[in-house]
């Protein structure tokens, strides 16, 4: 119980560290970027799939649907973003 | 095992890293898209009885969803597809507290210890983090869709205020304390009653937060509900009691603090102000407050030969130049007055459009180099020996009444120094006031020229004309 608190609380300061850093410019992409790696819910939502209640695993699949939505939507928006910031 | 979930984190940070310039940026998106195949590939490996029929399902169609959105969406209409795969976001970890939470339901009315992996769990730290993870996740859906639909012109974006609605969501926050209290409590109840009733009353609080919230606000509000996403993904991380969700969701929850913070700055007014404040509504047609100012309204044909005689030029986007999907022509004016041996530099406002960074990505699509965007700290020295500024749809930020007006609602707030320059002409569609539904003053000022009309309309006919002279 212990590490997983602590692993949260350095997690939250390396956060704050590198997202700091990232200029005004860039702030859309890494909004769009780090709503991509929110959708880190796909791990539990994959686990969610295997409970035995039917309901439960019912839920598993449409949080499924939404994780990867926001998965797979998330990063290609964010790429597209990105490709379109050049120096002239 | 575990130290997938970890290496996964690591790829996500230096993911985010990269981030911080525009030349590494797109290889740390990538990065961390590498990072989320790794989480779920192990979480497939290692899983016990998954669905796989089930979750190729759901991959399928959501693949085939958020692809066909991420691909059509216009840049313009960017902060509704942030808050939209948001929400999506976080109904997911909602859903997933919510399955989990069904599966130990019975063992939470015995008072059995919970069986998370292979560690057992008290109820009590169980029932209160499934229950703050159900809340957070279903907040953050349909305050996200309420966002999207604003910001989509669905829903009215002026503030929607009622009798009683701060009294309402205190209420509803006192109840779901003491529904989630209940719920790590040991009982004999049915739970399963207070737990849809942690699933109402959180749908409705995310609602009732975010319709009181006007247009110009939205920026606060999207990277709010971006930091819910997180926070969401974090709980249900401690309810699976799985590192790589807890790892992803702090570094988002800690993402979308930051933004918050630097959007609330850049209006120079605190949070709880932007949530409960109910301003921030583009009054349209509330032009009754118009004070009686000297405005000098010229046509395209005149602000040219301003523009002709001008060597430094700066132009500042708002939300009009989105609205009206000038940025091209924006950007087509520039190239031609650079080609004629002039300087044009761009200032852009922390709060300027509906999301932070929305003007900078807008630009970037119609091929505006990202060194020429300068921010608020940057570029106010440079209206100082500045010929003309060009405002395209801004209006509070560039108002000057937020520097030495104590009265106005807006005061304290940084702005963009652009009456500093020897001639502004602004651009805007009708008079009507900004966002706190106060008239700008900069518009009666010596040096203030306005030429009325659509910004990609105006700004093509000025090209035009000064290609005329």
């Amino acid at each position: 119980m212990i590490d997983v608190i602590t692993i949260f609380v350095l997690a939250i300061f390396i956060g704050f560290e590198v997202i700091t850093k990232v200029p005004p410019t860039l702030h859309t992409p890494l909004m769009s970027g780090s709503n991509a790696i929110s959708g880190i819910a796909i791990v539990g939502a994959i686990i969610a799939t295997q409970l035995d209640g039917s309901i439960g695993t019912w839920l598993g699949l449409i949080a499924v649907i939404f994780a990867t939505i926001n998965v797979v939507g998330g990063f290609l928006v964010t790429d597209r973003m990105l490709k379109m910031f050049k120096r002239k | 095992m575990n130290l997938f979930y970890v290496l996964a984190g690591v790829l996500f940070i230096l993911g985010l890293k990269k981030l911080s310039h525009p030349k590494s940026a797109r290889n740390g998106n990538l990065i961390a898209f590498v990072g989320m195949l790794i989480a779920i590939i192990v979480t497939m490996v290692i899983g016990k009885k998954l669905s796989f029929e089930m979750i190729a399902i759901g991959m399928i169609i959501g693949t085939i969803i958020g692809a066909f959105f991420a691909v059509k969406v216009k840049m313009t209409a960017m902060p509704q597809m942030v808050a939209i795969f948001n929400g999506f976001g976080g109904g997911a970890s909602a859903l997933v507290a919510a399955a989990d939470f069904l599966k130990n339901a019975q063992h939470m009315m015995n008072g059995d210890m919970i069986i998370v992996g292979s560690l057992e769990i008290s109820p009590i730290f169980y029932g209160a983090i499934v229950a703050f993870s159900i809340f957070v996740g279903t907040l953050t859906f349909t305050g996200s869709f309420v966002a999207f639909g604003k910001l989509q012109g669905f829903i009215s974006g002026r503030p929607i205020v009622f009798t009683g609605q701060k009294f309402l969501n205190a209420a509803m926050a006192l109840a779901m304390i003491i529904s989630i209290v209940m719920m790590a409590l040991p009982s004999s109840q049915d739970i399963n009653l207070l737990f849809i009733v942690i699933v109402v009353i959180s749908a409705i609080m995310g609602i009732t937060l975010t319709v009181p919230i006007g247009g110009a606000d939205m920026p606060v509000v999207i990277s709010l509900l971006n930091s819910y996403s997180g926070i969401a993904a974090a709980a249900t991380g401690f309810v699976l009691l799985n590192q790589g969700l807890i790892i992803s969701g702090a570094l988002v929850g800690a993402s979308g603090l930051i933004l918050t913070n630097i959007m609330c700055k850049g209006m120079n007014r605190s949070l709880s102000n932007v949530i409960f404040g109910a301003v921030g509504g583009e009054v349209e047609g509330a032009a009754a407050a118009i004070q009686k100012l000297n405005i000098k309204s010229y046509s395209t044909e005149e602000a040219a030969m301003i523009f002709d005689a001008a060597d430094k030029i700066i132009i500042v986007p708002g939300y009009g130049l989105a609205v009206a999907q000038a940025q091209h022509a924006a950007r087509e004016l520039a190239d031609f007055l650079e080609s004629k041996g002039k300087k044009v530099l761009y200032a852009i406002h922390p709060v300027a459009g509906r999301m932070p960074g929305h003007m900078n990505v807008l630009l970037a699509e119609a091929n505006v180099s990202y060194e020429l965007l300068k921010d608020l700290d940057e570029i106010n020295p440079e209206f100082e020996d500045c010929d003309v500024a060009l405002v395209l749809g801004a209006n509070d930020v560039v108002n000057p009444a937020a520097r030495h007006d104590k009265s106005s609602p807006i005061y304290g707030m940084p702005i963009l120094n652009v009456d500093k320059a020897r001639t502004v002409i602004i651009n805007k569609r009708t008079m009507n006031p900004g966002f706190a539904g106060i008239q700008n003053e900069l518009f009666g000022y010596d040096n203030s020229i306005m030429v009325f009309g659509d910004a990609k309309v105006m700004l093509t006919q000025l090209l035009a004309d000064l290609k005329d002279l």
